[in-house]
């Protein structure tokens, strides 16, 4: 393990539903690096693959159809894909923890909150005493209130934004160096939406904490992270650090996507429209997935598939037709 | 507008209408109740066509109590009638019997489970009490009773039947009829102004159809197994009749001399009840959306 | 597009509003589980003028969706009345309602029929409101009215799951204007969907109301949605309206504290780097309340320690006080009415438009 690379290395990660009729791919050749305590967003809508690459990374596509096809997914220099439920496990909790959408799917409705959190601890083998204080450190640094009260309920009993906290608590307990985030902030309100956000930033500031966090909404993405990633049909199409790529999109449906998205601030001008919806990953198009709803499409783009490659400003895009050629 | 995700919906929704019988044929169990069903029903219907090798209750002093052979396939009873013609006979009898048996039920178990889920309330209070009442009671006990007051006949068997039978349709179309109430659908067609009678035939109602469809194949299978039983008890039609019940009924009598007359009526009564349960087995997983894409 | 509103007062002074709403209140009892009788819809009235649109914002649980509701005639209010042109919501008969009002709500998928071709659902509501002659000019109709939602005659044979949520949801557009209403209740119509989807959407309804002459009661969480549509924009918070206005005061000068953090919240699809650095302080409070509380129930808000869960519905007051960086005394005991701050600007607040100190 060296400390000059990344912390997590994704290298051409691909997963694909396997059924009767051949394998559908829903991620295809991603590849991703997180330094040590940088931010980092995965942005796409439904059916991109973000979801799905996040749970890949962590060893836990859902079911047996679900599988990766290809790629490597390095944490810290060991290699996950394929890995062994064992060191899977070791991993989990004290190396990387994840935080997902719901937390009452993910929390358990019949057991003490601060129970859940020291089982986690207890796991990797934390004395019962220590795992308890552990618990009510973290329920702290969550910053919610009257720990050892708090510790004894149950997840409905909280409201969503503090279970969310608790999930988070529950997640940083082990002290990974990781955190994954499956859009946690998506089903809360936007005022409690900002307080997460700003706890996360916090505490990811204080711990150096490494974060993926995986979103649809591209407000929280211009926000939080300091680098992202844009999928789309399951591909990375754009991938740079977040201020250029929102001021000057290589990726036509980036900047697509940026027009579409209304303000509350600014002119009310009619907002940029995408026509047609997001591809099934079961009937990709041929060629570039966005051709047929990029207004910048050539006769080529339904051909063959643009690469992701290098523009300047540590820019990556996956698209035939530079940004100063683009129709207005 | 490309539409994109789907490559041609018109002939994918084509072949999903047709498709519910080719899906029932493909289930082994739906295959195995068609085959048996269809075997069944042949039978009755050459009865009826008069293709029988004899008439039901034509007797032959001659040759009674025979053995399968070449000119009685199924052998002859007491009185020398022929039991092959006499099994094709009974099974026209209970497939009828249980035919207007399910309707009735149906009918009536349909309107109750719409009203009680649909309406809530003090109809719900009432339908589900009345047929828990009904449920509470053996069903043959509540037959036999209700064939005690209305005298013999095939009918009068099916009415008994049909109504012992009613409270399971009242608790299997109740239940999606109360899901299917507060589907935001219903909401939308309250709002657009559709009347209640239009909203309960064109949005609850093909909701249910399905789970309905099931139920009455299953239900096909108890009504000639209990109808049987009414019959082998002596509550059904009177001796002359060609019921499958009466025929195991004298056969279980003989048995010990003349094992074919116990054997191919019953064999015939297994062989329908079997055939509606496989069907409807296989029906249920035939539309089961989880499982209808191929 | 988006002109603005055609002086609300003009068209509304010579014909009144096409949907008005006094003194509504939706109390629900208490569930099996026991507890408080919850209330959803606290006093809300408004006035919807022809050819505008009231844009509702506020969070989960703040009563919206009730609100939504009682308007279209779902749910019975507690006490109050829903006026549809001048008269009773009961007065009108049901087909005369349908056809004055239509509702369009968040999912398209929930909210068609799954067994309905979208043309079967389209021409059902033609046909029942004898809005054409028959099934051959329901079959026309149907073609105009995708193409007025843009889509092509061909989805008229497809069911719903055979549909995108954008496409799904231009459907549930159409079955709407099928019975043509002069008004729209939009509950959350774009929540649901997509990003790239979701302009589509919100620029069809535009146009739909600029052509039709429609009047809208749009209701939506998204700030910035809100925006893009509304003539007058309600803020909603705890069952009633804490602020209302034109949308370019409500949006740029702010009166209540509630709507100010809630714009404060949004995150800006710029980059501004305030939660990038980490500079956001941490609250004075641990947790500050959740609107959606009231409606959660406050069954485990036991401890002492969690008194800000109770809090966030109190019994007397602003509901808002607890939340709120202004408070003064008067707000825990007395209740701020709706008034008119300025113009057309109304807030329920003793300290309407004065700055948050913090």
């Amino acid at each position: 393990m060296t400390d000059a690379g990344p912390l997590l290395a994704i290298r051409g990660l691909s997963v694909g539903l396997r059924r009767s009729s051949g394998v559908t791919p829903l991620v295809r050749d991603v590849s991703l690096d997180i330094a040590p305590g940088e931010r980092v967003g995965l942005v796409g809508e439904s059916g991109s693959g973000k979801s799905l690459t996040l749970l890949a990374v962590m060893g836990l596509l859902a079911s047996p159809q679900l599988v990766v096809t290809g790629g490597s997914v390095r944490l810290a220099g060991t290699e996950l894909v394929g890995a062994g439920d064992r060191v899977l496990r070791a991993l989990r909790g004290s190396q990387v923890a994840m935080v997902y959408q719901d937390p009452m799917t993910s929390l358990d409705p019949v057991q003490r909150v601060g129970a859940q959190i020291a089982e986690g601890l207890r796991a990797h083998g934390t004395s019962r005493r220590a795992a308890r204080e552990r618990t009510l450190a973290v329920l702290a640094e969550v910053q919610l209130p009257d720990p050892p009260a708090l510790a004894r309920k149950y997840p409905h009993e909280l409201s969503g934004g503090m279970r969310q906290r608790v999930m988070i608590a529950a997640a940083l307990a082990g002290n990974p160096r990781l955190l994954l985030a499956d859009e946690p902030t998506t089903a809360l309100d936007v005022t409690i939406q900002r307080q997460i956000l700003a706890l996360v930033a916090r505490l990811q500031q204080a711990r150096n904490l490494a974060v993926l966090w995986v979103t649809h909404d591209l407000g929280v993405a211009a926000q939080f992270v300091q680098r992202l990633a844009v999928m789309y049909g399951g591909r990375v199409v754009e991938h740079g650090p977040t201020a250029t790529v929102f001021s000057a999109p290589q990726h036509p449906y980036t900047a697509a996507l940026l027009a579409a998205v209304p303000s509350t601030a600014g002119d009310r001008t009619a907002l940029g429209q995408i026509p047609g919806s997001p591809p099934d990953p079961a009937a990709l198009p041929p060629g570039c997935s966005f051709a047929p709803r990029c207004r910048q499409a050539r006769p080529g783009c339904a051909e063959r598939e643009p690469e992701l490659e290098q523009r300047p400003g540590d820019v990556a895009a996956a698209c035939f037709v530079p940004p100063a050629e683009w129709r207005s | 507008m490309a539409g994109i995700a789907i490559t041609d919906p018109a002939a994918a929704a084509e072949t999903r209408r047709a498709g519910l019988g080719r899906r029932l044929w493909r289930q082994p169990s739906g295959r195995a109740g068609l085959i048996i069903l269809g075997i069944m029903v042949l039978a009755g219907l050459a009865s009826l066509a008069g293709l029988a090798p004899a008439a039901p209750d034509a007797q032959n002093p001659a040759a009674t109590l025979r053995g399968p052979s070449a000119a009685h396939l199924l052998g002859t009873d007491q009185f020398g009638r022929d039991m092959l013609s006499r099994v094709m006979a009974g099974t026209v009898l209970s497939l009828q019997t249980a035919l207007l048996a399910v309707l009735i039920c149906a009918v009536l178990g349909t309107l109750g489970g719409v009203a009680a889920g649909y309406f809530g309330g003090a109809v719900s209070w009432s339908v589900t009490s009345v047929a828990d009442l009904i449920f509470a009671v053996p069903s043959l006990l509540l037959a036999l009773v209700i064939v005690s007051g209305l005298g013999s006949g095939w009918q009068n068997t099916a009415i008994a039947v049909g109504i012992s039978y009613t409270p399971i349709f009242i608790r299997v179309v109740r239940g999606p009829v109360l899901a299917i109430r507060q589907a935001d659908y219903v909401k939308a067609a309250r709002v657009l102004g559709f009347s209640r009678r239009r909203i309960l035939a064109r949005h609850v109602l093909p909701g249910v159809g399905g789970i309905l469809a099931v139920q009455v194949t299953l239900a096909l299978g108890w009504a000639i197994l209990v109808e049987a039983s009414l019959d082998y008890l002596g509550l059904g039609p009177p001796p002359p009749a060609a019921t499958l019940g009466l025929m195991v009924s004298d056969g279980t009598n003989i048995a010990g001399i003349a094992w074919w007359t116990l054997a191919f009526p019953a064999i015939a009564v297994v062989l329908l009840v079997l055939g509606f349960t496989l069907a409807g087995d296989g029906l249920r997983d035939a539309l089961d959306p989880a499982r209808a894409d191929r | 597009m988006t002109a603005p509103a055609p002086a609300t007062g003009a068209p509304a002074a010579a014909t009144g509003p096409v949907l008005a709403a006094d003194a509504l209140v939706k109390v629900y009892p208490p569930g099996s589980a026991g507890g408080q009788p919850m209330t959803a819809v606290a006093g809300v009235s408004l006035r919807l003028a022809e050819r505008s649109c009231l844009g509702v914002v506020g969070e989960s649980g703040c009563g919206k969706s009730t609100l939504a509701r009682l308007l279209v005639g779902l749910e019975p209010p507690t006490s109050g009345t829903v006026l549809l042109q001048g008269r009773p919501l009961g007065a009108h008969r049901r087909a005369e309602r349908a056809r004055l009002l239509q509702l369009v709500s968040q999912d398209p998928f929930s909210s068609l029929n799954p067994r309905l071709t979208a043309g079967a659902a389209i021409s059902e509501v033609l046909l029942v409101h004898r809005r054409v002659a028959g099934r051959q000019q329901a079959a026309a109709r149907v073609t105009e009215l995708l193409d007025m939602v843009s889509l092509r005659p061909d989805f008229a044979r497809r069911l719903p799951h055979e549909l995108s949520g954008g496409q799904a949801q231009r459907v549930a557009i159409a079955r709407a204007l099928a019975a043509e209403p002069q008004t729209l209740v939009l509950d959350e119509p774009t929540s649901a969907l997509d990003v790239s989807v979701r302009a589509g959407i919100v620029n069809l309804l535009d146009r739909l109301r600029a052509e039709l002459a429609l009047s809208y009661l749009f209701i939506s969480h998204d700030m910035a949605v809100i925006r893009q549509l509304s003539d007058q924009i309600g803020v909603m918070y705890a069952g009633r309206f804490v602020e209302r206005g034109p949308w370019d005061a409500v949006m740029s000068a702010p009166l209540h504290p509630y709507t100010r953090a809630l714009l404060a919240a949004v995150p800006a699809p710029q980059p501004d780097g305030s939660l990038l650095a980490g500079a956001e302080p941490a609250p004075a409070e641990p947790v500050a309340g959740e609107p959606g509380e009231a409606a959660a129930g406050a069954a485990g808000a036991a401890a002492a320690a969690v008194s800000s869960r109770a809090a966030a519905s109190p019994a007397t007051g602003c509901p808002y006080a607890p939340r709120c960086p202004l408070r003064i005394g008067q707000c825990v005991t007395a209740d701020p009415p709706l008034v008119v701050v300025s113009g057309q600007h109304e807030a329920a607040c003793y300290r309407a438009g004065e700055q948050d100190s913090t």
